[in-house]
Formats: structure tokens, sequence, C-alpha cells
């Protein structure tokens, strides 16, 4: 019993460190327009090492900020990208514009 | 008989008549434009003052971000109206805005420091209410152009997150 139990978790830190090396490979990047002051989609899921590109749509300069943590300005008329680094469930909002919000469900790979 | 009859003409003229008396109320879409654009000018002329005026980083970032919203805001405002073949109209609504913010400006002139600050961001949650009520229940039901009406939407929620971003300014202490 003792013996079987090791074997399988030998094969087990194989396949966590193939897991762990094939990651960024499978990291996707999110998509997260702003028009017209909305985030949408409003709720995003997303697993670490995954992209979060938020794409502005409008004339005015906004930012994805989560607060005590990160944030990301977004130019008019442009884009900006944050890779996720760490699990976390987090609400967001522009600081220029409190009233636009947004949450962010990072999972782990 | 006829006696129903007329009780009915009678309420029928009474519904008519209200909508009808609302109607000669509403601005038209030359003026919503002039009334949208010379709101927007006034925050940027408060937001102008307040940058060359205020010593605290806090409020002179956010009169930097008025007037830059404002700025884009009345930019989509001019091109719409060229666009539209509208010319805007001056009027009682855009006049009465004008001189309350002259007189508001000319107040603040006087302030100083931390006694200027907090005036100028007490003004602002107040402008920023005044323009939204004034948004909400006329501009927008009164314009009758999609685009415009349109406009006249996002520009209500740039304005009411500014008023909740001067709202938290206002209750932070100094």
């Amino acid at each position: 019993m003792r013996r079987a139990l090791t074997v399988p978790k030998r094969h087990l830190w194989i396949a966590l460190a193939l897991i762990i090396s094939v990651t960024p490979a499978n990291a996707e990047t999110i998509e997260v327009t702003i028009e017209k002051l909305v985030f949408s989609p409003a709720n995003v899921e997303a697993k670490v090492g995954d992209t979060i590109e938020w794409v502005n749509k409008d004339v005015f300069a906004h930012t994805a900020t989560v607060k005590g943590g990160w944030e990301v300005t977004i130019p008019p008329k442009s884009s900006a990208k944050l890779t996720l680094k760490k699990v976390e469930s987090v609400d967001y909002f522009c600081r220029f514009h409190p009233n636009m919000k947004g949450h962010v469900t990072v999972t782990s790979p | 008989m006829l006696n129903r009859h007329t009780a009915a003409l009678a309420a029928l003229l009474l519904i008519g008549a209200a909508p009808l008396a609302q109607a000669a109320d509403k601005p038209t879409d030359p003026q919503i434009a002039h009334i949208a654009y010379t709101a927007g000018t006034i925050d940027i002329e408060a937001a102008k003052q307040a940058i060359k005026k205020s010593k605290n980083k806090e409020v002179v970032d956010f009169a930097k971000d008025m007037e830059r919203d404002h700025e884009a805001v009345n930019k989509q405002a001019l091109d719409l109206v060229k666009k539209l073949k509208v010319k805007p109209e001056d009027n009682a609504t855009s006049q009465a805005l004008s001189k309350a913010a002259k007189e508001e400006r000319a107040k603040l002139a006087k302030l100083k420091g931390a006694a200027f600050d907090k005036a100028y961001i007490e003004n602002e949650v107040a402008y920023h209410k005044q323009v939204n009520g004034a948004l909400e229940t006329l501009l927008i039901p009164s314009a009758s152009n999609a685009e415009l009406k349109s406009l006249l939407e996002t520009g209500l929620k740039i304005f009411q997150g500014h008023e909740q971003r001067a709202e938290h300014a206002a209750g932070m202490p100094k």
C-alpha cells in the first residue's frame, strides 16, 4: 500500500512540472471593451498567467483600478494590457469615472 | 347624450392641452447643443482657475481631469453639430448658466489656499449635480436627434462619474 502510493506521487510531480512549463503557451488574452463608459464584459473569469486587454473606444482616458491593488491606464482610442499574476477575485473601477465598474476572478491554471 | 359627448370632448381637450404646454417649454436641438456645450465650457473655465490657484496636488489633478474630459466631450459635440449641420442657438438657460458661473468664478477668485480648494470642490459637486439633473429630466428627453441624444447620455455618465469623484474629494480630510 505504502509502495503503491510513492509511485503515483512521483508521477504527480512530473505531471505538475509539465503543467507549469506548459502554462505560458496556454495563457489567453481576454479582451474587455470600454465604450460609452461601460466595461464589457463587466465580469471576467481568468487564470493566473492570462492577460486582460482593455480596448478603449471612448475619447476619454480611463483606468482599471483595484483599490489597494493594480492599476492600468487606458488612453483614449487606445488599449492597455495586464498579465494576471495571482489568484484573486477583485472589483475594479475607473479612477476618473468611479461609476464605471468591473470584476475579475482569477483562478489557478 | 349630448352632455356625455361634451364631457368626453372636454376631457380630450384637457389631456391634449397638457403635452402641448410642455412642448412649448421643451428646448430644441440647436438650443440643447448650446446648453450642453456651455455647461462643458463652464467646467473647463473652473478647472483652469483651480489649476492656476490651487497648491493641493489632489485638487489640481482633479481639475486637470475635468479639463481633459470636458474638452473631449465638447470636441465631440462640435463635430456632431457640424455633421448634422445644426447651428447651436443661444438661449435663456445657457445665459443663466454662464451668468451663475461668472459669479462663482469671481467669488472663488477672492479665496486662497485650503479655503479655495474647499469652495472649488464643493462647487464642483453642486454644479455637476445641477447639470446631471438638467440632462436627465430635460435635455435628454427633449433631444430629437438620436446621435445628439446618445452624446448627451455619454455626457451624463461622464458628469455622474465626476460628481462621485468630487463628492469623494469633498469628504476627504485636507
